[in-house]
């Protein structure tokens, strides 16, 4: 399996982690029915099929994809960064070079 | 005189062995029966032999997609054990080693149970302590434990790496000796033939493809060889548990779909007499009667419902069986596959009535389902029997998510990566 991370390109499986099923709404912090918590810590639609799922780049950028792939045949449909705004899918880019400048956070001191 | 036993080989032998009829015969599904069981993996062909010789009802028909032993029951590393720590796993496990050691008395079919024990290499002081606790919680509920010493182990396996340059040095081994190992295949035949000597109807090639309801109520169901009614319907399809849950409605299980992968090599001499687990990373492996290794490690570790898996695990694999057995380095693999697994959330099975009235499911085996077939089989034909529960699978709820009842051997919380 290869997975073409957005930021990197092509790579092998086993330079990624997986972080699961990627279809359960996280309640709201305040939320305080038991119900909902429970269906989004517990209960998986575990289809087979197209599934929505995050992975993490972990050995290589160590961003974190939102990717949606066949539980059937393990093909990659499409990958994306996994986002605040619910993951927009951005095009994919050929290699590192390419990459829009942004530097390291200012104004931060240890 | 029992269907196989020395006579009756002398005899077929002096005949040529004509006279054998088939272990199963194969059924036409009839249009109604008082119990269908979907699925004719270990699990559903042994509740189906239950319910006939325990409680007494035949009119039963054991549904399965594919051939018998396509599933998970034909496909796993036949490891049989109960060293567990809480008390409901040591309970339920331990009754099922108990049937396992009468089994093919019971069946009157040599399933090959072999009680050569089971080896938990431990590695560091803390995994030690960890395994010395869950060996007193074993000993605690009526098992059998022991603690073996470096020494002690050199002894039983000679093979592994005990040195201290190690990458991770072995320091213990926690052994249950009752454990072992038997043949697959031989379990779903045999399970088979007693089920269809007293009257089940084993149906091959007979997917399920819908469910058949009355109000809320399930009578029956739709299938690739028609419709079929029942007073009961039983679900026990492993790693399909969500596919067909879905069928009659329930979108989501604390269930998800995983692969496991298992392997064997060239046939060796006798190298270990003994199933060794490896506690370093994971790693269980031990030797069939044909002389080929068997052995298995974690989950690919991404949802899947393909019967197969990925390199990275190979190649992990591979790489902590020689760092346990640098003998093994040069010894060819001879083939790989993969099962689906059914993952349950706490790694615990679940065996219950529901969750819609007229039905009852048996799922969430993990890795761990093999050894469990004669239990699952009795508790579930007990449940299905009596709109019950029995105490042994009574904790083994599907509504314990959300009671917060979990029964989570490794304290690990929600997540379906347990065994
Ligand atoms: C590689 C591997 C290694 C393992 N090692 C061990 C081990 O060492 N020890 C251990 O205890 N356990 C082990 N297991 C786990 C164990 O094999 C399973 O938990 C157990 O076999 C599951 O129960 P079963 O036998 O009923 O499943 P299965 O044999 O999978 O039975 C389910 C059946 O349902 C059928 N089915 C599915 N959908 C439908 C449908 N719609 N209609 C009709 N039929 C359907 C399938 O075709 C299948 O035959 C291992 C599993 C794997 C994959
Ligand atoms: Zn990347």
């Amino acid at each position: 399996m290869l997975i073409t991370c957005p930021y990197c390109g092509p790579r092998d499986l086993a330079e990624f982690s997986y972080q699961g099923d990627a279809n359960r709404p996280r309640p709201d912090q305040h939320d305080t029915d038991q119900a909902r918590w429970n269906a989004y810590v517990y209960d998986r639609s575990n289809p087979a099929g197209p599934h929505r799922e995050y992975w993490q780049h972990a050995g290589g950028c160590r961003k974190h994809l939102l990717i949606v792939r066949s539980t059937l045949t393990h093909a990659i449909e499409s990958v994306a960064f996994a986002g605040a705004q619910g993951a927009t899918p951005r095009p994919a880019r050929r290699s590192p070079k390419s990459r829009t400048k942004t530097g390291p956070a200012k104004g931060k001191k240890p | 005189m029992a269907e196989y036993s020395f006579f009756s080989l002398l005899k077929n032998a002096w005949n040529g062995n004509r006279d054998w009829k088939p272990a199963w015969s194969k059924a036409e599904p009839k249009t109604d029966y008082d119990v269908i069981i979907v699925g004719g993996g270990g699990h559903g062909l042994a509740t189906a032999y239950y319910l006939a010789k325990e409680h007494g009802i035949t009119n039963v028909a054991v549904l399965e997609k594919g051939w018998l032993g396509s599933g998970n029951i034909g496909r796993n590393t036949t490891i049989v054990r109960s060293n567990y720590l809480l008390p409901e796993s040591i309970r339920f496990y331990d009754f099922s080693v108990k049937l396992w050691e009468e089994l093919a008395h019971d069946l009157n079919y040599n399933v090959m149970f072999s009680q050569r024990g089971i080896l938990n290499l431990a590695h560091s002081p803390a995994q030690a302590d960890d395994y010395i606790r869950r060996g007193n919680a074993m000993l605690h509920g009526g098992g059998d434990a022991e603690w073996l010493t470096p020494g002690e182990i050199a002894k039983k396996v000679p093979g592994v790496d005990l040195s201290k340059s190690a990458r991770f040095p072995v320091v213990g081994g926690l052994l249950q000796p009752r454990a072992g190992t038997a043949r697959h295949d031989a379990v779903a035949w045999g399970y088979a033939r007693g089920a269809d000597r007293r009257g089940v109807d084993i149906v091959e090639n007979c997917e399920v493809t819908g469910f058949l309801r009355e109000g809320d109520r399930v009578v029956g169901v739709k299938s690739t060889r028609g419709e079929i009614r029942a007073k009961k319907i039983a679900v026990a399809v492993a790693g399909s548990t969500g596919r067909v849950m879905k069928l009659a409605g329930i979108d989501a299980l604390p269930i998800e779909s995983h692969v496991l992968q298992a392997f064997v090599t060239e046939s060796l001499k006798p190298f270990v007499d003994t199933v060794v687990t490896f506690g370093g990373g994971h790693l269980y492996m031990s030797q069939s009667d044909k002389g080929s290794l068997v052995f298995g490690g974690d989950l690919d570790g991404y949802n899947s419902y393909a019967q197969r898996g990925n390199l990275p695990v190979v190649e992990e694999v591979m790489s902590e069986m020689v760092a346990l057995f640098p003998g093994l380095a040069r010894v060819r693999l001879l083939r790989s596959w993969g099962g689906v697994m059914d993952m349950s959330m706490d790694g615990s099975p679940i065996i219950t009535t529901g969750p819609l009235p007229g039905m009852y499911l048996n799922s969430g085996w993990c890795y761990g389902g093999f050894k469990a077939t004669p239990a699952s089989g009795w508790t579930f034909a007990w449940t299905i029997a009596k709109d019950a529960p029995h105490a042994i699978n009574a904790p083994f709820t599907l509504e314990r998510f959300h009671r917060g009842a979990l029964i989570d051997e490794k304290g690990q919380g929600a997540t379906p990566k347990l065994h």
